[in-house]
């Protein structure tokens, strides 16, 4: 049984790796077939690099990534403060209107903000989705992952702990940056990072809310895709893939040599 | 009378959902006294110190200090400091760093707070302390931190909301003797809540009986012990027997099919009372001796003594003894005039059949009730 | 009623988050509705919702395609989840690590790796042709691409880790003496998956099931890419009348099919959610 486990497992990684090792394989290509690898070499990472529209979507992806994601932190740990407070019907209203952008399917979710978007816009002359439009909708659907990882802290911290800070003299306000936030902080940032990756690579919702001229990357690698599809996407995806691994093996490494270090 | 009260309440109501938590509580306390607020779960008793302590406010009445009245004056402006029941350290500060919170707060140079960390210290115990993390205290050291840091910042009154509750017995029982030294050598006021009512008991000048939002008795703990006002107060301090009695005249009761000898006045001819007869102020003596005669129905080694349960004409009575009986034995009691108390029928009349000893586990078992109903009211 | 203090101002704290919400995700799904139900003239109307029974065959076709594909993904996840949880803590760490891996390649880089792989002169092709080739003979080659069996593939590839990490985690939190003492009381091996470790894993499928099925049902570029566009999915078709890639654009039938989405799967969600809790409450009967 265990045996069998074994095998199994290692055919299923196989499975969701294969894809991704093809994929780094032929951005080292030296022809330009997506379907035959005819040799190595270093070509289409130097395109990549000479592709302006390429670069600037990323660019641009960063931008709103770092924006939305910081944006949705402050939003969604009031807000987490605030539902944790709270008690009853309010409470379980705000739950559910949190919960809605991550129940609904992404296309609904980005079709109905592009219906908003088209309709207000439509009462201006001169302004189309872009840069704004594109800001909004990533702030708000990331708002909800940030209050859901906020809230369990909230509510595993003992409530007390502020009390005592306010009894020993400290203010509201500082109570709150003093001793609470400390206690939150790690929720705090997991919701930060995952803002931060689910803008970085969300495409629905950017391909609907975005407009013509300010594009994510994940917006231009699919009007890319439509074209002869180019192994440049392959050297980005191999180069961005890898600053993620490094990235995690990184943090990976540090977790340990933390908890030794708090005993 | 007047002069030397720290705190007064008048007239305090809460409510919370509708749910009313306390009924127009009116309540001194005195500068530098132990005054214990005493109950079972939900009685109001945490609500209560939550409103001195400034976390909530009042629908009704005023709240007193030091002459003025504090209402609406926020929990960080109040002279008053409380320990937690779970202590409430700050898990991101180290024992110094915890207790120089408040300090630190008040601008004071570093100098005097290093100085004042190690006073406090050295008060509770935990000298040398200073630089190690909350995590690896153990239970009571962590208690002794609440306590150093509260008393660090110098509050005219401390609060202790079930501040022992975590610990074990032993621990506990060390614990009571050194807060009441460290109250009085120190001289401020402490208010204590508990629904233990031994420690209750052993270190209270005062003690506040309360139960489902009322005050049902204040008083000394001799006082309270001896001279209980109702049948619920007989109930929750200690053991007691408590049945239906008829007042026949002043120092004259019948209870039980006999008429006895008893102390108290100032009650009605033929008035129904209750009457409570502490089970270690019964005598066992021959049936031919016996005020009251009753069947032994079982009989427990507790150590000092032994604890008979006898069936006198259906009711269960209990009687420690040192003496032992055998199941199944009449005996005969005797009652002293001074065994017996009178308390005038109120509305826990008759809710203790039998013997009663008020029971932790029925505490903890209503516990989790009054967690799911009122999470706000927090009155664990 | 009484004032408690609370951390932090309830009203102030919220008041952004449900402005923000009320304008961004409440009038907007109050939007879609508004145009399902209303002509381009903006008058009242039901003929929007005629387009739901001219699409009905899209739409059994997306639900059939998503029932397979979640069905696949349960079935492959679970053995995998069930031995990550009863792994070590580092392995466990590691594993779902290299779980949510894949997840961060770009998908449509990754879904038209598919391609390489499955098309024509694909990998696979290409080597079972070379085998035949050593034996002298001829190949035409498998259709593996441009059906429906490749866009369930692609679904099952995109969203097997969302069924499985939830799966995952659910089984991390059995306590093992639980299955001590169900051996202890004499199920074998079987007995104790059967009734111990299933019915409280069940909601780790459930929120399996939801997190594959929702992205499933409504996805339009899995459908394009690896269907070859002769199969479009209703994601494709509300794509098409919001975007107009095939020269028509109509917010409201757009809005009419979007509705339908939501509908399905709320209804769905719901009866998962009564699923769950019966098992929950016959699961622990059972033990």
């Amino acid at each position: 049984m265990k045996k069998f486990l074994k095998v199994y497992n290692a055919l299923i990684l196989a499975f969701l790796y294969l894809p991704i090792l093809v994929v780094i394989i032929f951005s080292f290509n030296s022809g330009s077939s997506r379907a035959k690898f005819e040799g190595f070499s270093l070509q289409w990472y130097i395109e990549l690099f000479q592709d302006e529209l390429i670069l600037q979507s990323l660019y641009y992806s960063i931008i709103i990534a770092v924006l939305s994601a910081l944006i949705a932190t402050v939003i969604g740990t009031l807000a987490a403060v605030g539902i944790n407070s709270m008690r009853g019907w309010k409470k379980s209203a705000l739950l559910s209107v949190n919960n809605i952008p991550v129940v609904n399917p992404e296309i609904v979710t980005a079709i109905s903000m592009m219906i908003l978007f088209v309709f207000v816009l439509s009462h201006f002359n001169n302004m189309e989705m872009g840069f704004g439009t594109l800001l909004i909708s990533h702030i708000t659907f990331n708002i909800p992952y940030v209050v859901l990882s906020v809230l369990p802290k909230l509510k595993g911290m003992d409530q007390n702990i502020y009390y005592a800070a306010l009894d020993l003299g400290c203010p509201p306000v500082k109570s709150f940056i003093k001793v609470v936030i400390p206690q939150i902080l790690p929720g705090i940032i997991s919701g930060l990072i995952m803002a931060f990756t689910l803008s970085l690579d969300d495409f629905v919702i950017s391909y609907f809310n975005s407009g013509a001229t300010f594009q994510t990357l994940p917006v231009t690698i699919y009007s890319m895709t439509k074209k002869p599809y180019s192994l440049k996407l392959n050297a980005l995806s191999t180069l961005l893939f890898a600053v993620i691994l490094v990235l995690m093996l990184i943090s990976n490494i540090k977790k340990p040599v933390n908890k030794k270090a708090k005993k | 009378m007047e002069n030397n009260v720290i705190i007064d309440l008048k007239n305090i109501s809460v409510a919370f959902d509708g749910e009313q938590i306390l009924k127009s509580i009116n309540l001194y306390i005195r500068d530098g006294e132990f005054i214990t607020f005493l109950g079972p779960s939900g009685c109001g008793k945490t609500t209560t110190l939550r409103i001195v302590a400034g976390f909530l406010e009042p629908d009704d009445g005023d709240v007193i200090f030091d002459g003025k009245k504090i209402n609406g004056v926020p929990p960080h402006k109040r002279k008053v400091n409380t320990i937690f029941q779970r202590y409430a350290l700050f898990p991101h500060l180290n024992v110094a760093e915890n207790i120089a919170f408040g300090l630190k707060l008040k601008k004071m140079p570093k100098d005097k707070i290093d100085k004042k960390v190690e006073e406090m210290l050295a008060l509770v115990n935990l000298k040398g302390f200073g630089n190690r993390n909350i995590n690896s205290l153990s239970g009571g050291q962590q208690q002794r931190v609440a306590i150093a840091r509260a008393l660090a910042v110098d509050p005219k009154v401390l609060l202790l909301d079930e501040p022992l509750g975590a610990l074990d017995l032993k621990l506990r029982k060390d614990m009571q003797v050194e807060l009441k030294k460290i109250q009085q050598s120190l001289g401020i006021t402490f208010i204590y809540v508990t629904h233990d009512q031994e420690e209750a008991l052993s270190m209270s000048d005062t003690i506040v009986v309360m139960d489902s939002g009322k005050i049902q008795q204040i008083g000394t703990p001799t006082d309270i012990y001896n001279e209980p006002k109702n049948a619920f107060v007989a109930d929750f301090i200690g053991e007691s027997n408590i049945v239906d009695g008829i007042m026949k005249e002043d120092r004259v009761v019948e209870f039980s099919g006999h008429v006895f000898d008893c102390l108290d006045t100032g009650f009605g001819k033929n008035e129904a009372v209750d009457v409570v007869v502490r089970p270690e102020d019964v005598d066992v003596v021959p049936v031919s001796q016996g005020m009251l005669t009753g069947t032994v129905t079982s009989v427990t080694f507790k150590g000092v003594h032994y604890e008979i349960i006898v069936d006198i004409g259906g009711f269960l009575w209990m009687i420690q003894s040192t003496d032992i009986q055998y199941e199944g034995s009449e005996i005969g009691l005797l009652i002293e005039p001074d065994a017996i108390h009178i308390m005038k029928k109120s509305e826990y009349s008759g809710t203790f059949g039998d013997f009663s000893s008020y029971s932790d586990e029925f505490d903890e078992l209503s516990d989790v009730n009054a967690g799911l109903d009122t999470e706000d009211s927090d009155d664990e | 009623m009484s004032k408690a203090v609370t951390i932090g101002n309830k009203k102030a704290t919220v008041a952004p988050f449900s402005s923000w919400m009320v304008v961004f995700v409440l009038v907007p799904m109050a939007l879609v509705v508004y145009y399902a139900f209303t002509s381009s003239e903006g008058g009242f109307t039901l003929d929007n919702l005629k387009w739901i029974y001219t699409y009905r065959s899209t739409m059994f076709l997306s639900l059939r395609l998503a029932f397979t594909a979640t069905a696949i993904c349960l079935l492959l996840a679970y053995p995998i989840a069930y031995s990550m949880s009863r792994a070590s803590e580092k392995i466990q760490r590691n594993a779902t690590l290299i779980i949510m891996l894949p997840m961060w390649m770009n998908f449509l880089v990754r879904t038209y790796s598919w391609m390489t792989i499955l098309e024509n002169n694909g990998l696979i092709n290409s080597a079972l042709r070379s085998v035949f080739s050593l034996f002298g003979g001829e190949f035409d080659g498998f259709q593996l691409i441009n059906n429906r069996g490749a866009i369930v593939l692609g679904m099952v590839y995109n969203f097997l880790p969302y069924m499985i990490l939830p799966i995952y985690t659910s089984l991390t939190k059995i306590d093992n003496s639980l299955l001590e003492a169900a051996r202890d009381l004499g199920s074998d091996g079987f007995n104790v998956f059967r009734r111990v470790i299933l019915p409280l894993s069940v909601p780790g499928i459930i929120s399996g099931i939801t997190m594959v099925f929702i992205p499933s049902i409504s996805t339009f570029i899995i459908s394009r890419i690896l269907g070859g566009g002769k199969d479009f999915l209703i994601g494709d078709l509300i794509e098409d009348y919001f975007l107009g890639n095939s020269g028509v654009v109509n917010y409201n039938i757009g809005a009419a099919l979007s509705m339908v989405l939501m509908v399905l799967i709320l209804v769905a969600t719901f009866f998962m959610n009564h699923f769950d809790k019966d098992a929950k409450t016959s699961g622990g009967g059972r033990i």
